[in-house]
C-alpha cells in the first residue's frame, strides 16, 4: 500500500508539479462558465416549458463534454509517452511494481486532474439551486455518466500513450480515436439502415445521451465498462511488449 | 548471489545474449566487459527482471527472476545506462519515492539521510535533479540503487559521460559499496575494470569469451614479457648488447627522444622479469638509465587478443 501511495503521489507531482494542467484547467473553466452562462441565457429567453431546468442540464453538459474530450488527450499524452521518452519508465519496470499497479497509478491520477475539472463545475446547478432548489436525480445521472465517459476515454488515452514515446503523436491519436467514438452515428442518413443498429452501439455519444436526460440503464454503463476493460487489457499488452520488442 | 544459467535472449531474428551462463558469490564485485552491441546491457535487463529470457534461467540472491520477478526485484539496486531520473523532483523527495516503490522496511526518512551523506549530496537534497550537473545526477542514480538496501547492485555503464575527476569519485563510491552488496557493473572501458573489478566476464556479440580474475586473465594469456628501457646510448650498441643477456628474444627500438636518449622495448623468451638482468648489464656498461620497468601487457591489449582468438576459432 505505502508503495502504491509513493507511485500515486508521483503520478500526481507529474500533472500538478507541471504548468500544463493549469493551463488546461484555465480554458476548460473559462469555456465551461461561458456555455453555462449562454445556455442558461438561451433557456431564459427561449426556453419556456414544464421542464425548463432538466433541458438545460442536458444541454449544458453535452456541451461540457465537447471541452472535456478536448482536454483528455492533453492530459493522458504524458502519461506513458513522456517516461519512455526520458527513460524513467525502466527504473518503474525493475522495481518491485507489478505492471498493473503503475498502470493503476496513472490511471487514478489522470482521474484526481478530472474530478478537480468536473468538480467544478458542480458550481453551476450549485447557484441554480441556491436560488430555486430542483430535483437532483438528473444531475445524479449526468455526474455518473459523465466519470464513466470520462474513465473510458481516459483509458483509450492512456493505452495509445503506452504505445509512443512521442507525446504529441500520443495525442493526436487519441483525439482520432475520442471523437470518432464520440461522433460515430451523428449522420444517420448517411449510414444504411442495417449498420445503423451496430454502428450506433459503438458510439459513445449514444451512450452517454440517456446519462444527460437523466436515465441510468445498465446496458450504457457495460459499453463504458466493456471499452475500458478493453483499453485495460490492452495497455497491460502493451506494457509487455518490452519483453520481445527489447526497448522501454 | 547472482546466478545466469544458460541465459539468451532473441529480438525477433536476432540473438543479442547467447547461452550465457556465470555464477557470482556474494560479496563478490564483478565487470562485464565486452564493446557497444555485445549483451551488455541485455544481461542486465534480464538480470533486472526488466524483461525475461528467451531460454535459461537467472537468479538473484536465490529468487529466480521469471519465477518470481518481484521478490527477486526487491534485492536489486539497479543504475542503468545513461540514466534518467524525473526531472521535476528534488534528491530527497526523488529518493524518498525510490525507497517506497522499492518495500524499503526501516526508517524511510532516515535511510535517505544517510545515503545522501554518503554519496555526497547532503548539500543537494532540496536541489531539482533537472537542474544538476551529469556528475551529480549520477550520484543521484547511485543513490537510488543503494537506497533500500539490496543485496545486488547492477551498473550498467556507471561512469560513462562523467569527467576525470567525477570518474575518480565514483568508482571509490563504488569500492565502498562493494563490501556491503554483490556488484555486477558493465563497461567498455579497460581500465575501469582494473580500477574497480576483482573478476572479469568478457563479452563479445553476446556470447562469454573469457571470465577470470584481472590478474589470472592477464597471466594466462600473456606468455611472453616485455621490459620497457630508457637509457642515453648509442642505439644499434645497446640492443647488440641487450640482444646478448641471458634470456633476451629481442630488443626494438621504439623512439629517440630530443635530450639524447633511447627508448628500447626488450621481448625475454619466457615468462621471466628481465629488468633486473638488463640493469646490471647496463649499469655495468656505464650508460645512464633513465627508466627500466617491466611491461606486463594491458588489459586493453588482452582483450583485443581474446576477441581476435575469438574470431580464429
Amino acid at each position: 500500500m505505502k508503495r502504491f501511495a509513493a507511485l500515486l503521489r508521483r503520478e500526481l507531482r507529474g500533472f500538478f508539479g507541471s504548468p500544463l494542467v493549469y493551463f488546461v484547467a484555465a480554458v476548460f473553466l473559462a469555456l465551461s462558465g461561458y456555455y453555462f452562462y449562454t445556455d442558461l441565457n438561451a433557456f431564459i429567453t427561449f426556453g419556456f416549458g414544464d421542464s425548463i431546468v432538466e433541458h438545460l442540464w442536458q444541454r449544458l453538459f453535452n456541451d461540457i463534454v465537447r471541452v472535456v474530450l478536448t482536454v483528455i488527450p492533453l492530459v493522458t499524452m504524458r502519461v506513458y509517452a513522456e517516461e519512455k521518452h526520458l527513460g524513467t519508465i525502466e527504473l518503474l519496470y525493475t522495481s518491485p511494481l507489478r505492471d498493473g499497479e503503475i498502470l493503476a497509478a496513472k490511471y487514478l491520477a489522470c482521474m484526481c486532474v478530472f474530478l478537480v475539472l468536473l468538480g467544478s463545475t458542480v458550481l453551476y446547478p450549485a447557484m441554480i439551486y441556491y436560488i430555486q432548489p430542483f430535483d437532483l436525480s438528473q444531475l445524479k445521472a449526468i455526474y455518473l455518466g459523465l466519470f464513466m465517459l470520462v474513465s473510458t476515454m481516459v483509458l483509450i488515452g492512456i493505452f495509445v500513450s503506452s504505445l509512443t514515446r512521442t507525446q504529441l503523436i500520443a495525442a493526436m491519436f487519441t483525439y482520432g480515436v475520442v471523437l470518432l467514438l464520440w461522433n460515430l452515428s451523428w449522420n444517420e442518413a448517411a449510414l444504411p439502415t442495417d449498420l445503423l443498429g451496430v454502428i450506433s452501439q459503438l458510439c459513445a455519444y449514444d451512450h452517454f445521451e440517456p446519462f444527460a436526460r437523466g436515465v441510468v440503464e445498465l446496458k450504457h454503463m457495460a459499453y463504458f465498462a466493456a471499452l475500458s476493460l478493453l483499453m485495460v487489457f490492452g495497455t497491460l499488452r502493451s506494457m509487455e511488449s518490452r519483453q520481445w520488442r527489447g526497448r522501454r | 548471489m547472482i546466478n545466469a544459467d544458460h541465459l539468451s535472449k532473441n529480438y525477433g531474428p536476432v540473438r543479442a545474449v547467447d547461452d550465457i551462463s556465470f555464477d557470482i558469490v556474494a560479496g563478490d564485485i564483478v565487470g562485464l566487459l565486452g564493446p557497444n552491441g555485445s549483451g551488455k546491457t541485455t544481461i542486465m535487463r534480464m538480470l533486472t527482471g526488466f524483461f525475461a529470457p528467451t531460454a535459461g534461467t537467472c537468479s538473484v540472491a536465490g529468487v529466480d527472476l521469471v519465477e518470481d520477478s518481484l521478490g527477486a526485484r526487491r534485492h536489486i539496486g539497479y543504475l542503468p545506462e545513461n540514466i534518467a531520473l524525473y526531472p521535476d523532483m528534488n534528491v530527497r523527495g526523488y529518493l524518498t519515492f525510490a525507497a517506497r516503490t522499492r518495500d524499503y522496511g526501516g526508517n524511510v526518512k532516515q535511510r535517505v539521510d544517510d545515503v545522501m551523506e554518503e554519496c555526497g549530496l547532503a548539500h543537494m537534497a532540496r536541489r531539482t535533479i533537472g537542474k544538476m550537473s551529469k556528475g551529480y545526477r549520477q550520484r543521484v542514480g547511485i543513490a537510488q540503487a543503494i537506497v533500500h538496501e539490496p543485496k545486488v547492485l547492477i551498473l550498467d555503464e556507471p561512469t560513462v559521460g562523467l569527467d576525470p575527476r567525477q570518474i575518480v569519485e565514483i568508482r571509490s563510491l563504488i569500492g565502498e559499496l562493494a563490501g556491503r552488496s554483490t556488484v555486477l557493473l558493465s563497461t567498455h572501458i579497460l581500465p575501469e575494470v582494473s580500477a574497480t573489478c576483482r573478476r572479469v566476464l568478457i563479452l563479445d556479440e553476446g556470447r562469454l569469451v573469457a571470465e577470470d580474475t584481472a590478474e589470472g586473465l592477464t597471466k594466462k594469456t600473456v606468455g611472453k614479457r616485455e621490459a620497457v628501457l630508457r637509457l642515453r646510448a648509442d642505439a644499434a650498441e645497446a640492443a647488440r648488447v641487450l640482444e646478448a643477456v641471458d634470456g633476451v628474444e629481442s630488443v626494438e627500438l621504439t623512439g629517440t627522444a630530443s635530450d639524447g636518449t633511447v627508448s628500447l622495448l626488450v621481448t625475454a623468451a619466457q615468462a621471466t622479469d628481465l629488468v633486473p638482468a638488463l640493469v646490471r648489464e647496463i649499469s655495468e656498461r656505464g650508460w645512464p638509465l633513465y627508466e627500466a620497468t617491466p611491461r606486463v601487457m594491458s588489459l586493453e591489449e588482452l582483450f583485443v587478443k581474446i576477441l581476435e582468438d575469438g574470431e580464429g576459432r
